[in-house]
């Protein structure tokens, strides 16, 4: 398996390692796949309820190498994200950024669904209607 | 601080601190899949790709006469390894012919006998592809399970035997976890049934004392390859007397090899086969035990240093090279990725291609986790201490490093029971 450079930047040096809170209520967890299909990931946000911008994110990943970029690469991408925002982040731009072949796709469909999971936990603890955070976009 | 090359996509990392003596990077530790070639086989063979270029079968000139010698020669090293007589070694292009043409030609042979075949299901494929193929051409396989050690019951194989049962065909070692069934007892409960017993030793014989005569065995798979051979040069023992076995030809023309594999001889793969089971009669005993010194101190080294780790398979019917581990709660290929100046296999290296788990593995009712998170350290006759030294410090600190990163094995070390999370399907 050949990897790029962008995995293994990523698998060496993974960004933002570590868990927060997860009974916070700023702290939206997603865990995403199963140990049997050989990927889980945990993807947390930690968002700002007046702006509803996610002011930090931490992740672990049991997976392999892209794996562990896509998630890494994600908890990048939202934070300093809004919510909405957060949210526009597609399994291709993971793709596109990491190289991905095509054998690991399903790694980048896997990261938006934590990101989605993640999101999708702090709305409902939070009474977060769909409507709102499009309107927190628009603004 | 590590300095990282890209190189093909595949990075180095060098540690600032320089190696020790001896260890030079990468370090091939995967004997299973193949092995080196050995200086001495080289030069044994060389002469055979020069001036000594002669057809073994060539009856009425030098040339001829010198190939046929050095052929004969290696028949009597290879019989002479496997207690056989030379007449009964069949050259063929390797294991995968060899088992093909035994599997094959076998059930062609005594098809008006029977049409039950027996073998188990954590073959290599050369065996189990054959098999299939067997049985869309109308032929019955019972496929018998492992137990969690990789062995075989013996009453599950008595069982299994019917009056239409013309051949037994069970792997002496495994060649991911290196189990060694037990042969000697199959091979006995074969001749008292009248069933022909086969046996793929590709993985044994060299590494671990095999007799055809005290194991009871009437056809045999070898392979050049495995025992610092070349490559594409392999033979089948097929047993002459008590009970004489016949095998139906699958490649004709020429009638080469007693009729039973047709073509011209590979001399030079030949000869350095039999140069290789020459030196594997030597030096074979006081090896299996340096290895086996090695794996056990590999073993120990992770067995004091990581927490959920096991080893796979039998550990007393044991080929002497083969550690099969699983570090639980770490994804096998980030495993890899991380020790990538280390050859060695996750699974099988013929299923390693695929995402899939080792159906080995699986056999041994392994979940499809801990199969992921498994790898097979192949030791063989080059391994120095030193680079066990190496490979051992580098996969404890990747599997240190990617535990970090692991949330099973937080979760774990939190009290948490896994098997009651509901997992999402994807």
């Amino acid at each position: 398996m050949a990897y790029s450079d962008k995995v293994i930047d990523h698998y060496n040096n993974p960004r933002n390692v570590g868990q927060m809170d997860k009974a916070s209520d700023e702290v939206g967890t997603g865990l995403v796949g199963a140990p049997e299909c050989g990927d889980v990931m945990r993807l947390q946000i930690r968002v700002n309820p007046e702006t509803q911008v996610i002011e930090d994110a931490k992740f672990k990943t049991f997976g392999c190498g892209s794996a562990i970029a896509s998630s890494s690469l994600a908890t990048e991408w939202v934070k300093g994200k809004t919510v909405a925002e957060a949210l526009t982040i597609t399994n291709t731009d993971i793709v596109k950024e990491l190289a991905l072949p095509p054998v690991k796709i399903h790694c980048s469909v896997l990261a938006e669904d934590a990101i989605r999971a993640a999101i999708g936990d702090w709305k409902k603890k939070n009474n977060v209607a769909e409507a709102a955070t499009t309107a927190a976009a628009a603004h | 601080m590590s300095n990282e090359m890209s190189n093909n996509g595949m990075v180095i990392t060098e540690s600032a601190t320089p190696l020790p003596a001896g260890v030079h990077l990468p370090i091939y530790m995967d004997n299973h899949a193949t092995t080196p070639l050995d200086p001495r086989i080289l030069e044994a063979m060389m002469p055979y790709f020069g001036p000594k270029f002669g057809n073994a079968a060539s009856r009425n000139h030098s040339f001829g006469w010198e190939a046929e010698q050095a052929v004969d020669k290696a028949r009597e090293q290879i019989a002479k390894l496997i207690g056989a007589t030379s007449k009964e070694i069949i050259f063929t292009s390797g294991a995968t012919e060899s088992n093909n043409l035994a599997l094959k030609g076998i059930a062609e042979m005594y098809r008006e006998r029977g049409n039950h075949i027996i073998t188990q299901v954590t073959e290599h494929k050369a065996i189990l592809d054959t098999c299939k193929k067997l049985e869309k051409q109308g032929f019955r396989v019972t496929y018998l399970p492992v137990q969690a050690d990789g062995l075989i019951d013996i009453e599950d194989l008595k069982r299994a035997m019917d009056d239409k049962t013309i051949l037994v065909s069970i792997m002496y070692a495994n060649n991911e976890i290196g189990v060694i069934q037990p042969i000697a007892e199959i091979g006995k409960l074969c001749h008292e049934k009248g069933v022909i017993f086969h046996s793929d030793a590709v993985q044994a014989v060299g590494k671990v004392p095999v007799n055809v005569i005290a194991d009871n065995i009437d056809v045999l798979s070898l392979s050049g390859h495995k025992i610092y051979g070349p490559k594409g040069v392999g033979a089948l023992y097929v047993r002459r007397r008590n009970p004489r076995v016949q095998i139906s030809e699958q490649i004709n023309g020429g009638g080469h090899e007693r009729g039973m594999r047709s073509g011209t001889l590979n001399v030079p793969g030949i000869v350095g086969l039999g140069a290789a089971c020459e030196i594997c009669s030597q030096e074979m005993e006081a090896e299996g035990e340096r290895e086996m010194e090695l794996r056990d101190y590999l073993r120990a080294k992770f067995e004091k240093a990581l927490d959920y780790i096991h080893v796979n398979g039998n550990m007393e019917h044991h080929l002497p090279g083969n550690l099969n581990m699983s570090f639980v709660h770490v994804e096998g290929e980030s495993l890899l990725m991380g020790i990538n100046d280390i050859a060695v296999s996750s699974g099988s290296a013929c299923t390693s291609a695929t995402l899939e788990p080792s159906y080995v593995l699986k056999a041994l009712g392994l979940g499809d986790d801990v199969a992921h998170s498994s790898i097979r350290f192949g030791l063989g006759r080059f391994n120095t201490k030193a680079e066990v030294d190496y490979v051992s410090d580098k996969v404890i600190d990747v599997v240190s490093k990617l535990r970090e990163l692991s949330p099973l094995y937080e979760m774990v070390k939190e009290g948490i029971d896994l098997t009651k999370i509901e997992w999402a399907a994807h």
